[in-house]
């Protein structure tokens, strides 16, 4: 679906491992963003969600980090974030966690703002150049993203409006990679057992680019791919998007 | 493979004993993703399942909202049809009381069907130390006695075992070679257990529902052994966990649609067993005594807490069918009794933080089991509540030092420049060594198993934004 009027402004919240470990995905998705028609704002001081502490227990330590990212992301503009994880913990968890507290309306009034990447430019795909790419690759459904925020389709159909691109289905798409944050610091080996079934139904596939919303499932995915020597580069889906569109230039 | 684990140890080191036993992934991963895909397929013939499933949630949480009165009118009820009602606190009074019974009743051999809460209680282990030989008949849980073994499923309770492995133990129980052929190992366990269930002076089962209403108990099982039980030996006991009562008919048909479709992909199981009392003076079979033992252990740990929608649970299985964790372990990794997302829920509330806190870290938190749950636990959440208690009561201070310099460096957007600043140009500098040579046992643990660090960027995002004037 195409809306008549996009935003002008946005609000680009990278999150931290993405701005931290790979600037690439924040760039590309900027660019992509710029490209959908959109003035990209960046706030220094939104760092972190806080979900590393929240899924542990640590609500205390949650709540530090995410309050100074809350007073960043103030406004009015939908804000647009590079994981579909910190998303739901955004979306769903924040009013929560700053719940009767002083910060608990502008909590929810964040909440209702923020927009996961792929959801968000899959309604300003007519706006896009031409997309063009000959990579085949398979797309992996990242927990929350699929679970915790429903989607599903948005990633694929911007795949599907590159030309040229194939996309594959593995098997098990939606089963979660392992990764699961300070999941896979706490259980290293299971961890690494689950990782490998993905592993292998992503090369089962013959796609060497594994796509994802999540950065996160990609660093541990493809950490246990290259280590194992399997041929898998991981691409968070601006990047693809980003790649498509320098190759549709002539 | 009977199961060695150790649960004095935490769940990383059984783990690590499931995650090294040959051929286990194997056996759990198909039999979960068979399980997984009848679900799926049963849940079609359904007109709206989202729709059944709330109402199911709702129908339990009503249940729960009134236990007292529920299960007042349960035991009025079946009192009333001639039955005994005894009501256990912990798992001592209620493997006592069947324990007397037996004694009264002069029992040397009890018949069993598949029962958790009687595995949570310890009950076979009892009645074996009274001299009553306590017979599993559901084939899986028998398969499992055989082992010498602990549920590893809550439905499907012996899936870690492969044909070959229950060829060789009823070789071993028979004296006799015994091919690795199903229809054979299965007429084989079914003839040995005909003459338990002719003799046996008890039956033991559990109960999947009691209807308030009817003062009834509903049984659904796919070998009939659950009616033997209840019918064949004169004195007949059910134990069922004091949480599952339910008000009427009415509900039961819900109740039954979900759990069926949840549990084995089954419109309606082979039997579904109703049964409301003793035998009837008019009546030509039938036990002619009947009891009823409904068990707390712990349950009401959770009533009118965050955690009480964690009773709402009709032990359908379907959580563990989906978990990306248990796919990898099995059930023994977490408990010998209740496995997978909701044993890591209920163990440590019922058997408080202490002794199994660390089941609610056994979770990636993926959320497949909430979204599979035909009660609408949400089992994921209560995992993270979970983690809550264990944070304020049982972390490791190093732990919780750790998120508080984590919190400060996370908080600021300068400070987390500089970390970043600092952290990459290390990184860039010692490469994946950063795992392996330096004491920073977090990026070590990401190492250790064989598993690459990322490259490290020449700058953060927020730097190269900064350097573009952005």
């Amino acid at each position: 679906m195409t809306h008549e009027r996009q935003p002008k402004k946005v609000i680009l919240f990278p999150t931290c491992l993405v701005d931290l470990m790979f600037p690439d995905a924040a760039r590309a998705a900027e660019r992509v963003l710029g490209r959908a028609g959109c003035n990209v704002d960046f706030r220094a001081q939104a760092v972190c969600c806080g979900q590393p502490a929240w899924n542990s227990g640590h609500v205390e330590a949650a709540r530090r980090v995410a309050r100074g990212t809350l007073e960043a992301l103030r406004g009015a503009e939908p804000i647009v974030t590079c994981s579909g994880s910190c998303t739901t913990m955004i979306q769903h968890y924040w009013p929560e966690l700053f719940e009767d507290t002083p910060l608990e309306s502008a909590a929810r009034d964040v909440a209702a703002r923020v927009r996961e990447f792929s959801s968000f430019v899959a309604e300003l795909i007519s706006l896009l150049p031409e997309l063009r790419s000959a990579r085949v690759v398979t797309y992996h459904d990242s927990c929350h993203m699929l679970r915790g925020l429903g989607i599903k389709d948005a990633p694929r159909d911007l795949l599907g409006a590159i030309d040229g691109l194939e996309l594959r289905e593995m098997e098990g798409s939606e089963r979660c990679c392992g990764f699961g944050g300070t999941f896979s610091i706490r259980y290293p080996e299971l961890s690494c057992a689950m990782a490998d079934e993905k592993v292998d139904d992503a090369a089962s596939t013959g796609a060497t680019t594994v796509v994802a919303s999540d950065i996160g499932c990609l660093m541990h995915i493809c950490g246990r791919a290259d280590a194992r020597g399997v041929a898998l580069e991981g691409r968070y889906i601006a990047e693809i998007l980003e790649g498509s569109m320098e190759e549709g230039v002539p | 493979m009977s199961d060695t684990h150790d649960y004095s140890k935490g769940f990383g080191a059984r783990a690590a004993v499931s995650l090294g036993r040959p051929g286990l992934h194997d056996l759990v991963s198909e039999a979960v993703d068979r399980q997984s895909a009848a679900r799926l397929q049963a849940l079609e013939s359904l007109d709206d399942p989202e729709a059944l499933r709330d109402l199911a949630a709702e129908i339990r949480d009503d249940a729960l909202a009134r236990l007292d009165e529920r299960l007042a009118s349960l035991a009025a009820n079946w009192e009333a049809a001639g039955g005994t009602v005894f009501f256990a606190a912990d798992a001592d009074e209620a493997r006592s009381y069947v324990a007397d019974l037996a004694t009264r009743t002069g029992a040397k051999t009890a018949v069993k069907s598949k029962s958790m809460v009687t595995e949570e209680i310890g009950l076979n282990a009892v009645l074996e130390q009274m001299g009553v030989e306590a017979i599993e008949t559901d084939l899986g849980e028998f398969i499992n006695q055989v082992a010498g073994d602990h549920p590893s499923h809550i439905v499907a309770p012996a899936i870690h075992h492969s044909k070959a492995d229950v060829a060789r133990l009823f070789s071993r129980l028979s004296d006799e070679p015994r091919d690795e052929d199903a229809q054979a190992l299965t007429g084989f366990a079914r003839a040995y257990l005909r003459e338990k269930f002719l003799s046996a002076e008890l039956g033991i089962t559990g109960a999947n529902f009691g209807i308030s209403e009817a003062g009834a108990l509903c049984i659904v099982s796919n070998e009939g052994n659950a009616r033997m039980c209840m019918s064949l030996p004169p004195v007949h006991v059910a134990v069922m966990g004091m949480e599952r009562v339910i008000g009427t008919w009415d509900e039961l048909a819900v109740m039954l649609a979900l759990l069926c479709r949840s549990a084995t992909g089954q419109k309606i199981t082979q039997y579904v067993s109703l049964l409301n009392g003793a035998r009837r003076s008019d009546e030509p079979d039938g036990p002619e005594e009947s009891h009823l033992v409904i068990v707390d252990n712990g349950r009401s740990n959770l009533l009118g807490t965050r955690y009480s929608s964690a009773l709402r649970c009709i032990r359908c299985g379907a959580c563990l069918n989906v978990c990306p964790v248990f796919r990898q372990t099995g059930g023994h990794a977490y408990d010998p009794v209740y496995s997978g997302p909701i044993g890591a829920v209920i163990n440590p509330l019922m058997k408080g933080t202490d002794e199994a806190g660390e089941l609610a870290h056994a979770s990636t938190l993926c959320g497949a089991c909430t979204a599979v749950c035909p009660v609408r636990i949400p089992l994921h959440d209560l995992l993270v509540y979970l983690r809550q208690e264990y944070a304020r009561e049982s972390a490791p201070a190093t732990e919780r030092a750790g998120y508080q310099v984590w919190a400060r460096a996370w908080s600021n957007g300068r400070r987390f420049a500089w970390f970043s600043r600092v952290g990459n140009r290390f990184g860039r500098i010692m490469g994946d060594r950063v795992g392996t040579r330096l004491p920073l046992p977090l990026l070590s643990r990401w190492t250790r198993p064989g598993r690459r660090l990322p490259s490290f960027p020449d700058k953060a995002y927020r730097d190269e934004r900064k350097g573009a004037g952005g």
